[in-house]
């Protein structure tokens, strides 16, 4: 975000609305990463298809296509605090739990159907959650994970490009154009 | 001791050390540019400029590592992965707070240049004679009518697109054409006006992007991806611009790596013979000698090389007589206003990315509005619509969720106040002899805050945005104040400010420092108020003003 873009920002003004990644946007008040976390290639599988059930292939690509998963884990390793680090690796437990409770199998052997039930149910959980939270209380879990899948999709080159519209080299501007339903938005 | 000769120096490469070489080498002087930091080459050297956001691994956000290593630019929005080679390394260049500032620097050759916001607005006489009216600080020995003809020709090299909007208090320049406001911001500049019967006025920015190819420059592409350099040359940075013209003259000499760490006095003839250089490379020394030096080295910066100077005639540095020296520090206090929803519009969009925005010129303590503070602020801002960001009612998760995403959301306006900070002799800055950068030299230690001044004037600059969004149709506002920092605004002014008289001031009407007339300030150091306008092009019309006076002096052998 360069100056131009915090200036008219009203996304994070708005509060609730910003999806993307507000785990860290909060400051460096608590201890720095930990720079022995690590993900396994199973976790990179398993985070591709909590992606994939948030962000299906539909007429453009899903999120797993788009390496979500790995993407999750580059960004909790560097980019969040140590303890947004450990709700993001607890929660992954979390989930299979959870899973587990609702359908009895864990979340990759579930089907589409129940891994989408299941997400359905923990985002209505989250959205609960952060509701009431008080902003000192950490973020829950599956709010960092759809915030990241969100985030790493469409800024993705297939999330950008296929699932959004991208022009690299806009070439001129104009600022007011007819728009239809149906038009996809830009990309960043 | 290596020593070398020249008819200029010009210390520093950023904004107005661009504008410095560009016009001595011009007028025929063998010039020397010195930056103390390394060199960035024009396009070739802009390692992103052509990355997409996919290419970086944290999609441009900084990581935990970058916030170890800059804690400071981590007070704000500039710590990003995507060009943080054009800021400062804060091991080693430290400095001291007193009292929080907020300095955030670029030490490579064309400076901030490279990461500037652009915006470029000229000051008026509302700007030139606030102190002498408000009886603060000491007057402008400069008006408007003095300046205007130095507007008017940087203005045609830089190139800056604009609307002739017929402003008494923004002064129209020589624009290229303004760019397009998005529907909603026509609509509520068309609103805005009509509420406040033309007393307030919402513009198009007007910035140093080229709208039409301009000086043999290609025209903006609208990438909105200026501050990673631009491969286009598409707005105004010493390298696509003031270097090029300079090195065209064959006249130029350009040594990064070069701190300057004095400058050389003669007592007997009052005047600089040159400066003593520390490579920053090698850590030898070196002296270059020449006829006038030109101070460019960012305000603080400026200062830092006076107080280092002719110490053993004035303790506290070249220029210190006046006690000045190093006092009256201002900036543009910011990260206040408002933003909201705007209904409807659902069949509009744009084409392009825009780096640019709208501007609300200052209203406040003009035309016979009188408030509790002095003088005033003005709005940048915008509007446009949501992306995939945007929440989608009842659909959280699955195919449905992710269509409607890929479509774009509703419209949001937001606006941010620039608020003028008055100059005030006890935001200072001093030099702290028991801290050391990496080459061993002393760092500066800053002394300043927000006065009441500006903690009042923010009051106005939140409830007025508000005021003024909901007469511009805009829903669900929300004000904000995240405190403002000095520095925070980026726009660092005074330290050795400019003034009619020896005694209260660090320079003189055409920017010759009082104790030595052969150096020249003319980056924000010399700025004796701030106004609420973004300063960078004022610097450039000094500057070039400065330096035909400085080659005028020298033929007439008054230097």
């Amino acid at each position: 975000m360069n100056r131009r873009e915090a200036i008219s920002s009203v996304t994070l003004l708005l509060g609730g609305t910003l999806l993307g990644a507000e785990a860290f946007l909060s400051g460096c008040k608590n201890p720095a990463a930990d720079a022995s976390l690590s993900f396994s290639a199973t976790d990179i599988s398993f985070l591709n298809e909590v992606a994939e059930t948030i962000l299906p292939a539909t007429s453009s690509p899903g999120a797993k296509e788009a390496k979500v998963g790995d993407f999750m884990t580059v960004i909790v390793k560097d980019c969040y605090e140590a303890k947004d680090q450990t709700i993001f690796k607890e929660g992954m437990n979390k989930l299979q739990e959870a899973c587990k409770k609702a359908s009895g199998k864990s979340f990759m052997d579930a089907t589409p159907e129940q891994r989408h039930d299941l997400l359905v149910a923990l985002d209505k959980e989250q959205k609960e959650y952060q509701s009431k939270k008080k902003p000192e209380d950490p973020t829950h879990y599956f709010r960092m994970m759809k915030e990241l899948t969100l985030w790493g999709y469409f800024t993705s080159e297939i999330g950008a490009t296929k699932a959004l519209r991208y022009v690299a080299v806009p070439g001129k501007y104009e600022g007011c154009i007819p728009y239809k339903k149906g038009d996809k938005a830009w990309a960043t | 001791m290596a020593e070398q000769t020249f008819d200029a120096i010009v210390v520093g490469s950023g904004i107005s050390g661009g504008w410095a070489a560009k016009e001595l080498t011009e007028k025929g002087l063998k010039v020397l540019m010195l930056e103390r930091g390394r060199n960035i080459e024009h396009i070739k050297d802009y390692v992103n400029a052509n990355k997409e956001a996919w290419d970086f691994p944290h999609r441009g956000r900084k990581t935990q590592e970058m916030i170890k290593d800059y804690p400071v630019l981590n007070r704000d929005y500039p710590l990003n992965e995507t060009n943080l080679d054009y800021w400062v390394n804060e091991k080693e260049s430290p400095y001291t707070e007193v009292k929080r500032y907020d300095w955030f620097r670029g030490y490579h050759v064309g400076g901030r240049s490279l990461m500037w916001g652009r915006q470029s607005y000229r000051w008026s006489d509302f700007d030139f004679e606030a102190n002498a009216k408000d009886g603060i600080a000491v007057d402008w020995p400069v008006r408007y009518k003095d300046i205007a003809p130095w507007y008017d020709y940087v203005e045609k090299f830089a190139g800056i697109s604009g609307n002739r909007d017929g402003l008494v208090q923004l002064p129209d320049g020589q624009f290229l054409p303004p760019m397009d406001m998005t529907c909603v911001e026509k609509d509520a500049s068309k609103r805005l006006k009509e509420y406040y019967k033309g007393a307030r006025q919402m513009i198009i920015g007007r910035t140093a992007n080229l709208t039409v190819a301009h000086e043999g420059r290609t025209n903006c592409q609208f990438r909105n991806k200026c501050w990673l350099g631009c491969p286009f040359g598409a707005y105004f940075s010493t390298q696509s611009s003031t270097l090029p013209a300079a090195q065209k003259t064959g006249n130029l000499t350009l040594r990064p790596w070069s701190i300057v760490t004095k400058v050389l006095y003669d007592k007997d003839k009052k005047r600089a013979t040159g400066v003593e250089v520390l490579d920053a490379e090698n850590n030898q020394t070196y002296v270059y000698k020449a006829k006038i030096i030109f101070l460019n080295a960012s305000t603080f910066n400026t200062s830092w090389i006076l107080m280092n100077s002719a110490t053993d005639i004035w303790p506290d540095g070249l220029g210190s007589s006046s006690g000045e020296l190093g006092h009256n520090i201002m900036d543009h206090h910011l990260g206040v206003g408002a933003g909201g929803r705007v209904e409807g519009y659902e069949d509009r969009y744009y084409y392009g990315r825009r780096a640019n925005g709208i501007y609300i010129p200052r209203f406040r303590n003009l035309f016979g509005d009188k408030r509790d503070y002095l003088r005033g602020f003005g709005y940048q801002g915008g509007a446009s619509r949501e992306g995939y960001r945007h929440e989608v009612a009842e659909m959280s998760i699955g195919a449905a969720y992710k269509d409607a995403l890929t479509e774009p959301g509703s419209w949001t306006m937001g606006i941010m106040g620039f608020g003028e900070i008055i100059p005030d002799h006890a935001n200072k800055i001093t030099l702290d002899k028991n801290k050391k950068d990496k080459w061993g030299l002393p760092v500066l230690s800053f002394d300043a805050e927000l006065k009441e001044n500006e903690l009042k004037m923010r009051k106005d600059m939140q409830e007025d945005a508000k005021e003024m969004l909901e007469a511009m149709g805009v829903k669900d506002i929300n004000g904000y104040d995240a405190n403002g920092i000095q520095g925070r605004g980026i726009h660092e002014m005074g330290t050795a400010r400019m003034g009619a008289d020896p005694k209260t001031s660090v320079v003189n009407k055409n920017n010759q420092v009082w104790d030595a007339p052969n150096v020249f300030v003319t980056d924000g150091s010399f700025m004796t108020s701030a106004a609420c306008v973004n300063p960078s092009l004022t610097y450039m019309a000094f500057t070039a003003r400065a330096a035909d006076f400085a080659v005028s002096e020298l033929k007439k052998q008054n230097l």
